[in-house]
C-alpha cells in the first residue's frame, strides 16, 4: 500500500491522504485517551474538567480534520462545522446566565439599598442547597 | 489520480450514477456538503443534552461526582478505543474507495461494523450491570443521583441508537462495495457513510470523559 | 437568455402537470414542482382545520360565560389551533410550497440538489401530520402549543403523540432546509452570482439555515419530554430534581428562531413583488439581503424574552430584553427598503401588490408592538395577555400568512398557467384585511386592559371588544375561503390561460413557459444582471 504514501493529491473529487496520516492520527487519539483517563485518576479539582474537555476537543479536532477531511474542505463546510459549536456555546451560556444567577424569592429583599447584601446572602443560601460549585 | 488510468467508458458500472440535474463532481460535493449539514443538526441534537448535563452538573455537583464513580470507566475507556479504531477503519475504507479497491473497502467496513457490534455488546454489559443495581430506567435507584442517571441513559441510549443507524448505513455501503460499485471516480456513499460514522465517534469522545471520568 | 425566451414563446403543450398522469405519478414524483403542489394541498387542508379551531375558540369567546363548549374542551381547541397552525401549516408554509416550487426556477436549475430527499421530506411531513391527527383523535392535547412542564408531564391528554408529531415534522423541516442550502450553494446557473440572487432565494437561505440549526434543539427537547412521560427521567420535572424552566430555555431556543422561519420567506416574497409592481429596482438590495441574514443571526440570541416572567435571573432577563431590541434594526431596514422601492415608482395596484402593501402595514404594527413586549418592565405587565396574542398574530398572520397568500396570487399564473378572477381576489383581499384588523386590533386593547390569554371566560367589561374580535374572525375566515376558492376555481375550472410572463418581471422563473416544463428549462439559462433592473433599458428585454 505504499502507492499513496507521501503523495498529496487533490483530485476532482475528495482529498487523498497518505495512509501514514491516518495511522498517526489513530495513535494520537489512543494516546490522548490514555492521558485523559490517567489525569482523571488524580484529583485536580476543577482542573479535571478543564483537562478532560481540552483533551476531548483535541481529539475531536483530529477526527474532524483528518478522518473527516475537514482540513481540505471549503470555507463553507468549515462554517457549518463551526456554527453548531457556536450555537451550543450560546445555548449553554444562555442557560448559565440564568440558572446560577437566580435569586431565591425567599431571600429577596424589598429595599433597593440592600440589594448588595441580599445577593450575597442568596449566594450563601444557594451554596447550602446545591453544594459548592467551587469544588 | 494515479489509479484512474484504466480506460473507463461512460456506461462503466464503476462510474458515477447518471443524474440529470447535476454533473458528477457537483453531485459528489453536494452529497458531502449535505452530510456535513446533517452532522451539524446531529451535533445540536446532542447539544441539548450536553447543555442539560452542564447545568445539572453545576446544580448537583456532589451527586454527579459520586454517580460518575459508579460507572465502569474501564469499560468506558475500552469502548472509546473500540470506537476510535472503528473510525480509523471507516477512514481507511474511504482511502481504499478513492483508489477503487472494492474488496478492501468491504473489508474495512466490515471491521468498522464489527467494532460497532463490540461497542454495543460492551454497552449492554454496562447497562445490565446498572440494571442489577436498580439504576436502570424505572429502577428504584434511578433518581439516586438526581438527574445524572437519567441523562446518562438518554445520552448513551441515543448515542447507541446512532451507532445502530450508522451500522445500517455502512452495511448498505458495504453491499455496494461487494458489488464492485466504487472507483476513483465514484465513491460518494463510502465517504458520506464514513462522515456519519465519524460523528458517532465524535459524540462519544465527549461523552466518555464527561460521564465516566469527571462526572 | 434568448434561448429560454424563445422556448416560452414556442410554449409547447407538455408541462410538469400533464407530462405524467395518475395518482401514482404524483406520489412517486421527484419533481420539486409537483412536491410543492402536494405540500400546497395538504397545507391548505390544515389551514382550514386550524381555522375551524380558531373559529371555535372565537365563537366560545363571543360572549361572557360558557357558550358552546366546556372549559376543558376550550383548552383542547386552542391547543389544536396553535399546534396545527404552527407545526402543520406555517412552519412548512412558504418554504415547502413556494420555496420548493420556485427555488430551482429562480436560480436556473433543473431541480433541487436531492430530489429524492425532497420527496422523503414530504412523506415525513405526512407521517408527522398523521401522528398529530392521531393525537387529536384519541385525546386532544390541552397544554397549549408550547407544551410547558410540569403540566405537560402530568396531563392525561395525548402529549406523546403530539410532541412525537412535532419531532417528526421537525425532521421534515430539517431535510427541506438542508436540501435548499445545498441547492443554493451548488446549483446556481452560470452568471447567478450571490449578489444576483433574488431576495426570495436569500430569504430561503436564511430560513433554511435556521431550520437546519434550530430544529434539532427542539426535536431533542420534545424527545426528552416524551422520555419524561414514558420513563420518568425527571430532567424537566421539579419533583424529581429537574427544572421546568430549562424546558422553556430549550423550547424557545428553537421556537423563537422559528418565528423567523415563518416570516423571513414572507419578507422575501414581498421583496419580489414590490419592485415588479413599482417598476423600480429593489431599493438597497444588499441591505435587504444582509438584514435577512442579520435577522437569522440575532434571532438565535433573544429566546429568553419569552421567559421574562418565568423566574429567570434578573441579569438574563435584562440581557435578553436588550438584545431583543436589536431585531428591530434589520426588520426596520427591510420596511424602509420596501417603502423606498415604492417611492416615485409607477405602482400597479394588482392583487399581489395589494397583499404586499397590506403586509408592510400590518408588519409595521407587529414590529412596533414587539418593542413593547421586549421592554422588560412593560412585558411584566403585558406578558400572557391578549396583547401578546395580537402581536403574535400581526407577525404571523399579518406577516407570514399574508405573505403566503401574496405569493400564491403572484406566482399562480406560473404554477398553473391560468389566471384567476381579479375582482374576486381583490374583494377577498379587502375582507381578509378588514376581518384581520377587526379581530386583532381589539385584542391589543383587551390585553392592555388586562385580559389574560388562554382564558375560557372573562369579565363583563371585556364583552364588547371580544364580540368585535369574534365578528372579525368570521369576516377574516370568509375572506380566506373566498380567496382560496377563487384560486381553486381558476386552477380547476377556468380556461383563462396565463402568458409565461404576465407582469413583465425579470426573474428567471418568468423566462420559462407557464406552467413550466418538467425540467424547468430546455437548457440551463445564463444570467448577466440582477433580477430587479426595472425602469432601465434592460427591463424591456
Amino acid at each position: 500500500m505504499g502507492h499513496s504514501s507521501g503523495s498529496d493529491i487533490h483530485g476532482e473529487l475528495g482529498h487523498v491522504l497518505p495512509l501514514k496520516t491516518y495511522k498517526t492520527v489513530l495513535g494520537a487519539l489512543l494516546i490522548l485517551t490514555i492521558i485523559t483517563v490517567a489525569v482523571s485518576r488524580v484529583d485536580f479539582g476543577t482542573m479535571n474538567l478543564v483537562v478532560a474537555m481540552v483533551v476531548a476537543s483535541i481529539k475531536a479536532v483530529l477526527v474532524a480534520l483528518f478522518f473527516m477531511h475537514l482540513k481540505y474542505e471549503s470555507p463553507i463546510t468549515w462554517l457549518y462545522a463551526g456554527i453548531p459549536v457556536f450555537l451550543l456555546g450560546l445555548l449553554i451560556g444562555g442557560v448559565f446566565i440564568d440558572d446560577p444567577l437566580r435569586v431565591d424569592p425567599k431571600n429577596a429583599t424589598v429595599s433597593v439599598a440592600e440589594v448588595g447584601t441580599s445577593k450575597a446572602s442568596a449566594r450563601d443560601h444557594a451554596g447550602d442547597h446545591h453544594g459548592a460549585n467551587h469544588h | 489520480m494515479s489509479h484512474g488510468e484504466h480506460a473507463h467508458t461512460l456506461d462503466d458500472p464503476q462510474g458515477p450514477p447518471h443524474i440529470h440535474h447535476m454533473d458528477p463532481p457537483t453531485a459528489y460535493h453536494a452529497a458531502k456538503f449535505g452530510m456535513w449539514l446533517f452532522l451539524a443538526t446531529e451535533l445540536l441534537l446532542f447539544g441539548v443534552m450536553f447543555a442539560a448535563f452542564a447545568v445539572f452538573r453545576w446544580k448537583y455537583f456532589h451527586e454527579f461526582h459520586e454517580a460518575s464513580s459508579h460507572l465502569n470507566w474501564k469499560l468506558g475507556a475500552l469502548n472509546t478505543a473500540v470506537l476510535l479504531i472503528s473510525s480509523y477503519y471507516a477512514a481507511i475504507a474511504v482511502d481504499h474507495a478513492q483508489h477503487g479497491r472494492n474488496k478492501q473497502v468491504l473489508k474495512s467496513l466490515l471491521i468498522t461494523i464489527g467494532c460497532a457490534v463490540g461497542f454495543l455488546i460492551i454497552k449492554t454489559i454496562e447497562y445490565s450491570e446498572k440494571y442489577h443495581h436498580g439504576y436502570f430506567i424505572g429502577g428504584e435507584n434511578f433518581h439516586e443521583f438526581k438527574t445524572f442517571l437519567p441523562l446518562y441513559f438518554c445520552m448513551t441510549g441515543i448515542h447507541a441508537l446512532h451507532v445502530i443507524i450508522g451500522m445500517g448505513l455502512l452495511g448498505w455501503v458495504a453491499t455496494l462495495a461487494a458489488k464492485n460499485r466504487f472507483s476513483s471516480r465514484y465513491y460518494t456513499p463510502v465517504e458520506v457513510g464514513a462522515l456519519y460514522w465519524h460523528l458517532v465517534d465524535l459524540i462519544w469522545i465527549y461523552l466518555f470523559p464527561l460521564l465516566y471520568l469527571v462526572g | 437568455m434568448s434561448a429560454s425566451s424563445t422556448t416560452a414563446i414556442a410554449g409547447s403543450e407538455t408541462n410538469y402537470l400533464n407530462c405524467e398522469r395518475g395518482i401514482w405519478s404524483w406520489l412517486t414524483t421527484v419533481d420539486h414542482k409537483r412536491i410543492a403542489l402536494m405540500y400546497l394541498y395538504t397545507l391548505t387542508l390544515f389551514f382550514f382545520v386550524g381555522g375551524i379551531a380558531a373559529l371555535a375558540v372565537r365563537t366560545e369567546l363571543a360572549f361572557p360565560g360558557g357558550q358552546i363548549m366546556s372549559a376543558d374542551t376550550y383548552n383542547r381547541w386552542f391547543t389544536a389551533h396553535g399546534v396545527i397552525m404552527i407545526f402543520l401549516f406555517i412552519v412548512p408554509g412558504i418554504p415547502a410550497v413556494m420555496g420548493n416550487f420556485l427555488l430551482p426556477l429562480m436560480i436556473g436549475a433543473y431541480d433541487v440538489a436531492f430530489p429524492k430527499l425532497n420527496l422523503l421530506s414530504l412523506y415525513v411531513y405526512w407521517l408527522g401530520a398523521a401522528m398529530a391527527l392521531v393525537s387529536l383523535g384519541i385525546h386532544p392535547v390541552d397544554t397549549g402549543w408550547t407544551f410547558y412542564g410540569p403540566y405537560s408531564i402530568k396531563t392525561g391528554s395525548a402529549v406523546v403523540w403530539m410532541t412525537g408529531a412535532a419531532f417528526v415534522l421537525g425532521f421534515s423541516s430539517i431535510l427541506t432546509g438542508l436540501n435548499f442550502i445545498v441547492t443554493i450553494h451548488k446549483l446556481r446557473c452560470p452568471g447567478m452570482t450571490w449578489w444576483r440572487l433574488p431576495v426570495f432565494v436569500w430569504a430561503l437561505y436564511a430560513t433554511s439555515a435556521i431550520q437546519v440549526l434550530a430544529t434539532p434543539v427542539v426535536g431533542m427537547t420534545l424527545m426528552l419530554l416524551i422520555f419524561e412521560r414514558a420513563f420518568g427521567v425527571g430532567v424537566f420535572n421539579p419533583a424529581l430534581g429537574g427544572d421546568p424552566v430549562l424546558f422553556e430555555h430549550f423550547f424557545w431556543f428553537y421556537s423563537h428562531p422559528v418565528v423567523y422561519i415563518m416570516v423571513l420567506p414572507a419578507f422575501g416574497v414581498i421583496g419580489e413583488i414590490i419592485p415588479v409592481f413599482s417598476r423600480k429596482p429593489l431599493f438597497g438590495y444588499r441591505a435587504v439581503v444582509v438584514s435577512s441574514m442579520g435577522i437569522a443571526l440575532v434571532g438565535f440570541v433573544v429566546w429568553a424574552h419569552h421567559m421574562l416572567v418565568s423566574g429567570i435571573s434578573d441579569f438574563s432577563a435584562q440581557f435578553f430584553s436588550i438584545v431583543t431590541f436589536l431585531v428591530a434594526i434589520p426588520t426596520a431596514v427591510k420596511v424602509f427598503n420596501w417603502v423606498s422601492t415604492m417611492y416615485k415608482g409607477s405602482i400597479t395596484f394588482s392583487t399581489p401588490m395589494l397583499y404586499a402593501m397590506a403586509f408592510v402595514f400590518l408588519f409595521m404594527i407587529a414590529g412596533t408592538t414587539g418593542i413593547y413586549l421586549a421592554t422588560l418592565a412593560v412585558d411584566v405587565f403585558y406578558h400572557d395577555t391578549y396583547f401578546v396574542v395580537a402581536h403574535f398574530h400581526y407577525t404571523i398572520q399579518g406577516g407570514a400568512v399574508i405573505g403566503l397568500i401574496a405569493a400564491l396570487h403572484y406566482w399562480f399564473p406560473k404554477m398553473f398557467g391560468k389566471m384567476y378572477n381579479d375582482l374576486i381576489a381583490r374583494a377577498a383581499w379587502f375582507l381578509i384585511i378588514l376581518g384581520f384588523n377587526l379581530t386583532f386590533l381589539p385584542q391589543f386593547v383587551l390585553g392592555m386592559q388586562g385580559m389574560p390569554r388562554r382564558y375560557y371566560d372573562y369579565l363583563p367589561q371585556f364583552a364588547d371588544l371580544h364580540l368585535a374580535s369574534t365578528i372579525g374572525a368570521y369576516i377574516n375566515a370568509f375572506g380566506y375561503s373566498l380567496a382560496l376558492l377563487n384560486l381553486f376555481w381558476a386552477m380547476a375550472v377556468s380556461k383563462k390561460k396565463a402568458p409565461s410572463n404576465p407582469y413583465d418581471a425579470l426573474g428567471l422563473e418568468w423566462r420559462t413557459q407557464s406552467p413550466p416544463i418538467k425540467d424547468n428549462f430546455e437548457t440551463i439559462p445564463t444570467v448577466d444582471d440582477t433580477p430587479y433592473a426595472y425602469g432601465t433599458p434592460v427591463a424591456s428585454h
